[in-house]
């Protein structure tokens, strides 16, 4: 075995990097929960960049023919709204949960590809700062209209805010295409999209090959937490509908910038087309979105009810037939579109199939709380919450599968309800739940439970004060992505109501930002178990050690950890364990002190530096024309492969290597000695 | 202590302002009514197509409203019997029921199975126009609707005129980026496509005039492409297809109208405007290139409202909308291809008196 | 070292018994699959329909030049195979030929399309701003070919690799695997490409 150690080439770029606090271990990290952490806090500020645009539109809209924005500025606004929520934020802090939990639960040490895991998380921030990057690169000034019949822009309507992507998240091709939306402002969408899906794409594959391999001694697949379930649905969603938005956003970048006609109607372009292809990834990544929450709420129901998940195996057959079904409902983003009855038809029905699981997870969730000893702390208001909340936007959902009722509310406010009752109301307050769930285990402090509930109310509060009138005003004829109305159209009144309501959910956001703050340090101790817990991943002290688990946890049932605290008397009520304390000491000091040494993923330069070459190779794309970014290409492809081939070059984690006794720390683990 | 205290302060605040917050939506609610005269809503259907989907609305909404009542209503009755107090045993540890299960998966089933039925009778029996129906076509531009009658050769724009108790049938395109052809009162929506052909029925059932919205997102100035349908008698719509048949009468020599004229010609509008004045005429006539499509200006004062039906606004006179619009076309309606000529007060009004007469 | 050391140093496992990096590869290709899949589809989607600028690309294939390279192309998924099967013998330096011999088969497919595209470009007058059956040609072309090309990057690293080590190692054995599942991938998905897009290939009605 001595040999292996010459046989590696010697050819690097960088020795391995080797500090494990400070900022280069941040930076060089390869460990799942600080990647973790990192996709949080990276998550958390695009959100609350997404809620401001959220507040700017809020307000122009509050009167009627408000001149608060420019009509660019809003489309603008709306536009980065929505991309910012879908894949800056929602899906990241969805990533940063997974992350973060996925080994933990599965009683692993890390994930299968650590710097992999490492090269998504900077991919994904990249790409979020090349897209906003536009805000300093745009030309404000961009002509609008045809090319040859240039529209008119007032002068005073040119604005920095107004130089963002102003085609709508969704990119409705020819409008986002070359012809009417030139400037470079939808090539940055279009790049940036593609680069986050990238991220996201590495993200899938390394998450589905740690949910196959890496699951603990006796975790079979239907024992592992609802929360690995659903992230190993996402991640299989992510999969197969991430290929497709690639190759539409690929052909849009070649349209806008190599000249092909894909979508160019004069030349034959269809730009219908597109509408299949993003919405065959678009409506996958709505269950994407809300699918880690449902994972979330499914974990937080039981624990506060004292009861065990009502019908594991029918939630988690539900989350995948959701998954599945979820493939075959696109078009019914598209009835107004002028497809043919028969698929009008036939996409309607398919969408009310997805009801039935839908409800059968709503019933199961209720069932668990059924006869539960419900303890009302924070996580547990915000997972009742998304339950009623999300019933509504399911509901509602149902409407827009009527197919003739939908040619009514379609592109109006009354789906701008629909999906924010289920994005907000659910994906967001499961989010919320999750963060004061476990953040103690990142912390090993609780949240402030007054706070949280302060923090609850009023986003709940504000919430349905913003979006509850906006079914109204939806049924009233206010279509979407207007920045006026007129005012005898008589949607003042809803809207002032919908802005008060943001305005309250922006007070809930900075009571929650103050509670984090300050909890941080200030917080009350958790403990190893703070909320009696029955997932493997509270049986290490909190906060979570950088090797996870002392002793890698063996696995006999479901909710295994309940189990080892609590047995059943003869009513099958749950009576605590003689030897429970003792258990719980015990995994606190296997936790604190393994009994062997542990092997960890070595942290690593390449990821952030191949990670850096791709914005470069994205700018030199939107440049290619001028010297400047042919050279940015050049540049960024010998970022890319030099970080490829020093990454290659770099000992790979071959288990082998790490038993070499001789070379300790020659592996792709280094080892980390604890004296028992 | 300090957070004793706040929370002393803080904990009835929550349960009164919610009461408040509650109270408040409550009362809103009540206000509804008060805007029942919305001019978009979809609940005032003045044709047999938006009358059956209002129905088929109907009957799903009552549907839903008792499944939310029964769920939400599930869920508050749980959180609240079952809520940890004092002398609560721990539960009963329950892992599922088959059952139940079994039950709940089928109920949703049948009751999408009852919804299914009137929504595929609705899009069949809705989607395909009849044979008799008065065909017209829609052309949508950045950011104003064309109507053609190709029965009668007719070009309109902004605002499109029908016969009452007759069905339209709207062949629709688009010359730019998509657009979506809506009037809540007489049907749902459909798009309009560049390169493709999309058709949407239309029937009122009395004389009225309805308002339109461009519904899918079209650019820079999407919110302001509006759209006005008048519905006549038939004999109504009869004279107006023959006022709209006459050409233009060339304005008398000496007349601002004149003046305005000559503005028009010398400013380059023709580039983009017709104004039809027959072969009869003596001067050049106004026609515009096929590429640069403005609206026809020939009957332009016959129409209620111009500049994508936002002009002239509510409570606004004709006039002071086309003195707003001319002054700088941009700045109304941003984006706009009609440029800012930098017109005087003037030119203006001369324009106007000439525009006026185009009946 | 025994097996019971390993066990305590060693509490990762594999649950499904297959290397993380085959499993994360077949995982990967999947997604491969939809990739190409979409880009199939957008393809036959535009080549049937008439009304555009000629010429179709159906109208300017040169049938025996692309069967020929790629012919070449499914020769090198056998010298991969046998590549594979040498290391399994242990010889390295036959090894080492079926690795360099893959790559030059593989860029003289990658040759050979470069010539079709100048050739299509300059003789036949089609660019990929001519029609949208055009621009989805060589957008799906392209990206096939993109693929060979990094295929062609990772088998000559194996082989410098090689040539360094004086041999494969064990670890590097898995490499050679992964690189053989890609490039059998790429292989495959061109077979389809070339039936369809190419046999297969009509010119829609009224043109030609």
């Amino acid at each position: 075995m001595t040999a292996t150690a010459e046989r590696r080439p010697a050819t690097t770029i960088f020795r391995r990097p080797r500090s494990t606090t400070g900022f280069w271990a941040w930076i060089t990290t390869a460990d799942h929960k600080k990647i973790g952490i990192m996709y949080g806090y990276a998550a958390f500020i695009f959100f609350l960049v997404g809620g401001l645009e959220a507040l700017l539109l809020r307000i122009q809209l509050s009167a009627a023919d408000n001149t608060f924005l420019t009509a660019a500025e809003y489309n603008a606004a709306f536009t980065m709204h929505g991309t910012t929520m879908v894949f800056l934020f929602v899906m990241p802090i969805s990533a940063a949960f997974i992350n973060y939990l996925l080994p933990l639960m599965i009683g692993a040490r890390d994930v299968a590809f650590p710097r992999m895991n490492a090269l998504s998380w900077w991919i994904f921030l990249f790409a979020g700062i090349f897209l906003y990057s536009v805000l300093v690169f745009s030309d404000p000034a961009a002509p609008v209209g045809v090319e040859g019949v240039a529209g008119n822009l007032d002068p005073a309507d040119n604005t920095v805010l107004g130089g963002m992507p102003d085609g709508g998240w969704f990119g409705y091709q020819p409008n986002a295409g070359p012809f009417y939306s030139p400037g470079t402002a939808m090539d940055y969408w279009a790049l940036g999209v593609q680069f986050l899906g990238l991220a996201s794409l590495i993200s899938s594959v390394n998450f589905i090959v740690t949910i196959f391999n890496m699951r603990a001694l006796g975790m079979r697949l239907l024992r592992m937490p609802v929360f690995v379930w659903m992230s190993l649905v996402v991640a299989l969603l992510l999969l197969f509908s991430l290929p497709i938005i690639a190759i539409a956003l690929f052909m849009v970048t070649f349209d806008r910038q190599f000249g092909s006609l894909f979508f160019v109607a004069e030349a034959g372009g269809d730009p219908i087309l597109w509408q299949h292809l993003f919405w065959l990834f678009g409506h996958p990544e709505v269950y994407i979105l809300i699918l880690p929450a449902m994972g979330i709420v499914s974990e937080v129901l039981p624990v506060f009810s004292k009861k065990p998940l009502f019908g594991y195996a029918a939630v988690v057959f539900a989350g995948a037939a959701i998954a599945f079904l979820g493939f075959g409902v696109w078009a019914h983003h598209m009835f107004a579109s002028g497809i043919s009855p028969v698929a009008q038809a036939a996409f309607g029905l398919s969408t009310m199939t997805i009801a039935v699981p839908t409800g059968v997870k709503i019933f199961n969730w209720m069932g668990t709380m059924w006869g539960g000893r419900i303890k009302f702390t924070t996580p547990m208001l915000f997972a009742i919450g998304f339950v009623a909340m999300f019933v509504i936007g399911g509901l509602s959902g149902v409407t827009h599968a009527v197919v003739p009722s939908d040619w009514q509310q379609t592109d109006t406010y009354y789906i701008v309800a629909h999906f924010h009752y289920v994005l907000f109301g659910g994906s967001v307050f499961g989010i919320f739940s999750g963060l004061y769930y476990w953040f103690p285990k990142m912390t090993g402090r609780l949240l402030n439970e007054k706070l949280g509930k302060l923090n609850f109310w009023t986003m709940f509060t504000g919430f349905n004060l913003t979006f509850a009138p906006m079914h109204w005003l939806g049924l009233q004829g206010m279509v979407r992505r207007t920045a006026y109305y007129p005012p005898e159209a008589g949607f003042d009144f809803w809207n002032l109501v919908a802005t008060v309501g943001a305005f309250i959910i922006a007070a809930g956001v900075l009571i929650f930002m103050f509670n984090w703050w300050r909890s941080k340090k200030h917080g009350e101790p958790s403990g190893i178990d703070p909320w009696d817990a029955r997932t493997v991943e509270w049986t290490t002290p909190n906060p979570t050690p950088e090797y996870n688990f002392g002793v890698a946890p063996t696995v006999t049932g479901l909710d295994d950890f309940w189990h080892k605290k609590y047995a059943e008397d003869s009513e099958g009520r749950p009576v605590r364990r003689p030897e429970a304390e003792e258990t719980l000491t015990d995994l606190m000091e296997t936790g604190i002190d393994p009994p062997h040494p542990i092997h960890l993923p070595a942290p690593s330069y390449y990821p952030i530096l191949l990670a850096a070459g791709i914005p470069l190779v994205g700018w030199g794309i939107i440049y290619h024309t001028s010297f400047v970014g042919k050279l940015l290409i050049l540049v960024g492809v010998l970022v890319v492969a030099s970080a490829s081939f020093g990454w290659s070059m770099e000992p790979l984690e071959e288990p082998h290597d790490e038993h070499d006794d001789s070379d300790p720390l020659g592996g792709g683990y280094s080892s980390v000695e604890v004296d028992d | 202590m300090i957070w004793r205290h706040l929370g002393r302060l803080i904990r009835p605040l929550i349960r009164w302002g919610s009461l408040v917050a509650l109270t408040v939506f409550g009362l809103a609610a009540c206000s509804l009514v008060e805007i029942e005269d919305a001019p978009l809503t979809t609940f005032e259907p003045a044709g047999p197509f938006a009358e059956r989907i209002d129905a088929v609305f109907w009957q799903v909404f009552w549907i839903a409203v008792v499944i939310f009542v029964v769920v939400e209503g599930g869920i508050l009755l749980i959180v609240l019997l079952f809520r940890d107090r004092e002398g609560r045993k721990d539960p009963r540890q329950i892992h599922g029921n088959n059952k139940l299960e079994i039950t709940w998966t089928i109920i949703p089933a049948l009751i999408l199975t009852v919804i299914a039925v009137p929504t595929i009778q609705g899009v069949f029996d809705l989607t395909e126009c009849g044979d008799d129906a008065m065909p017209v076509e829609i052309i949508g531009h950045q950011w104003w609707f064309e109507y053609r009658y190709p029965e009668h050769g007719i070009e309109s724009a902004s605002v499109l005129a029908m016969p009452i108790d007759r069905e339209v049938c709207a062949y629709m395109t688009s010359a730019d980026v998509l657009h979506n052809y809506w009037v809540p009162h007489l049907m749902g929506k459909r798009y309009l496509v560049p390169g493709q052909e999309t058709t949407l029925r239309l029937q009122a059932d009395e004389p009225a005039e309805y308002w339109g919205h461009c519904a899918e997102f079209c650019g820079l100035s999407h919110s302001l492409m509006r759209a006005r349908v008048i519905s006549m008698t038939q004999a109504d719509f009869d004279a107006w297809v023959a006022e709209q048949q006459q050409y233009a009468v060339p304005p008398e020599p000496e007349t601002p109208a004149e003046a305005g004229l000559r503005v028009f010609q010398e400013q380059g509008c023709t580039q983009c405007h017709t104004v039809d004045y027959g072969p009869d005429y003596q001067g050049t006539n106004l026609v515009a290139d096929e590429f640069f499509n403005g609206p026809n200006l020939t009957h332009f004062a016959s129409r209620s409202v111009f500049a994508g039906a936002i002009l002239p606004r509510e409570g606004q006179s004709w006039s002071d909308g086309l003195r707003e619009w001319l002054a700088n076309p941009p700045k109304v309606k941003p984006g706009s291809f009609m440029p800012n000529l930098d017109l005087t007060h003037q030119e203006i009004e001369d324009l106007i008196a000439w525009l006026d007469t185009l009946k | 070292m025994d097996a019971a050391a390993a066990m305590d140093h060693h509490d990762q496992h594999e649950s499904t018994g297959i290397d993380h990096r085959k499993l994360g590869m077949w995982v990967f290709l999947s997604s491969e699959f939809l990739f190409f899949g979409a880009l199939i589809t957008n393809y036959l989607l535009y080549q049937g329909q008439a009304g555009f600028a000629r010429p179709y690309p159906a109208e300017i294939y040169d049938i025996p030049f692309t069967s020929f390279s790629s012919f070449a192309l499914l020769m090198s998924s056998l010298t991969m195979v046998l590549a594979h099967n040498a290391l399994a013998r242990h010889d390295q330096h036959a090894t080492r030929t079926w690795l360099l011999a893959t790559a030059m088969l593989g860029s003289v497919f990658l040759g050979g399309q470069v010539f079709e595209f100048t050739e299509f470009i300059t003789v036949g007058a089609m660019k990929l701003t001519t029609n949208p059956a055009a621009s989805a040609f060589y957008m799906l072309t392209g990206f096939h070919g993109f693929h060979v090309l990094l295929g062609i990057l990772m088998l000559l690293t194996l082989y410098g690799i090689s040539r360094r080590q004086g041999e494969l190692s064990e670890a590097s054995g898995l490499n050679l695997e992964l690189v053989g599942l890609y490039w059998h991938f790429v292989d495959i998905i061109w077979i389809v490409i070339f039936t369809v897009v190419y046999l297969l290939a009509s010119v829609p009605a009224g043109v030609g």
